[in-house]
């Protein structure tokens, strides 16, 4: 549900930047979502689809990009990919780790005319 | 477009002292203003909360047929001579630049802010009555409540003599930072208190809303499963604080207290825990100290 304030969110920020920009509209935009940020990619699809009515983004191109999320070990700094907030580090089992990508959520750039 | 009815207004939400009504709040958004140019006669007309949904289905897909028409020519037609603007912006930017103004606003007043988050029934609302009874001739505490509907726990916040603003988020499913920053100033928070936020009863969508909160504290009670951590990760990494509920009820309940806090510490090794229970009064004492400590 929080996915559709994040939509809403998106739809300003193109607002605005086409605004700075004399800009009519956006043809294409750019996301970064990363894959720990709490956002389920499916639900932002399905709510941008309703945000953008009646917006700069009625027409535009929404291209999502995933930000694969990684961890640092504060034991033995191995860096790893991680699918959850709760595993181990795979190389010696500590679970006091770091995030340090994956938390995106960006609007990378915007196409517009 | 709204959050709460999908028409053309933003932000739709109340904030409430107890005993006011929506149409004598001036601070309810939700009044709807809307220009109908599309059928060629203009009209605007005034209504809350009546809007049905042929009328907001009517209109997105009136909007929609246009503009499909209209774009089509102009998209191909431009294409080719579109520039790129390099944005870089946190989608979340405006909730966190109003969230650490709010953060000011309490540093400045010495307001020690709590964010208090958790599914619904675990005893959010019991614990800050219990705690504002035991503690209110020491401390002056302020309560923002958060919920979708009704003004029940603005009620009974009001019943312990602590001043207290509802705001009723609608169909959103958690606060943001701007409507704690209207609730606050509605609230008037004197000098040198402590502010609880009660959040929308939510194990999810709150975690990505700073509201500007000096900490935030995640309640569980005993009477959930011991692997909620785990299920809701997000929620347990971005608080501070875990306070573990009903542990009277320990005894009847198949919930593993040193397993619970082992997954939550997966998480977050960060994470203070304190376990309580506001019916019997266990535990609180610990609470009651953080809280004195804390607020300085």
């Amino acid at each position: 549900m929080h996915e559709l304030s994040i939509a809403m969110n998106i739809v300003d920020i193109a607002d605005e930047e086409t605004k700075k920009a004399n800009a009519k509209k956006v043809y294409e935009i750019e996301l970064e979502i990363g894959t720990m940020s709490g956002v389920v990619l499916e639900a932002l699809e399905f709510a941008l689809q309703e945000a953008v009515k009646d917006s700069v983004l009625g027409n535009a191109k929404i291209k999502i990009t995933e930000i694969q999320a990684k961890a640092k070990c504060l034991n033995c700094l191995n860096i790893f990919e991680i699918e959850d907030l709760y595993s181990p580090c795979p190389n010696c089992n500590e679970f006091k780790t770091e995030i340090i990508s994956g938390k995106e959520l960006i609007v990378k750039s915007l196409k517009v005319e | 477009m709204c959050e709460t009815c999908g028409c053309g207004e933003s932000n739709s939400f109340s904030i409430r002292k107890p005993g006011e009504t929506i149409e004598n709040n001036p601070d309810h958004t939700h009044t709807h203003s809307h220009s109908h140019s599309h059928d060629g006669s203009e009209h605007t007309h005034n209504h809350s909360h009546s809007h049905t949904h042929d009328n907001n289905h009517e209109r997105h897909h009136h909007l929609e047929d246009n503009d499909h028409a209209h774009h089509h020519h102009d998209y191909q037609h431009n294409h080719s001579h579109g520039t790129e603007i390099k944005v870089e912006t946190d989608i979340l930017q405006k909730n966190n630049l109003i969230a650490e103004r709010n953060r000011g606003f309490f540093e400045a007043k010495n307001i020690f802010s709590l964010n208090l988050v958790s599914s619904p029934g675990s005893g959010k609302t019991s614990l800050l009555e219990k705690t504002i009874k035991d503690l209110k001739s020491d401390v002056s505490f302020y309560v923002i409540e958060g919920d979708q509907q009704t003004m029940n726990d603005a009620n009974r916040i009001e019943a312990t003599g602590a001043p207290v603003v509802q705001i009723n988020t609608g169909n959103g499913c958690h606060l943001d930072a701007e409507m704690v920053n209207k609730a606050a100033k509605k609230l008037d928070v004197e000098n040198n208190s402590v502010l609880f936020i009660e959040n929308v009863g939510n194990l999810i969508c709150p975690s990505l809303f700073d509201l500007g909160e000096s900490k935030r504290i995640v309640i569980i009670s005993v009477t959930e499963g011991e692997d909620k951590p785990i299920k809701y990760p997000t929620m347990f990494q971005s608080s501070d604080i875990c306070i573990i509920n009903k542990i009277d009820l320990l005894p009847y309940v198949d919930f593993n207290i040193e397993k619970a806090k082992e997954y939550a510490l997966r998480i977050n090794h960060n994470l203070q825990f304190f376990e309580v229970s506001v019916k019997t009064g266990e535990g609180m004492n610990d609470w009651y100290n953080w809280l004195k400590k804390h607020k300085c």
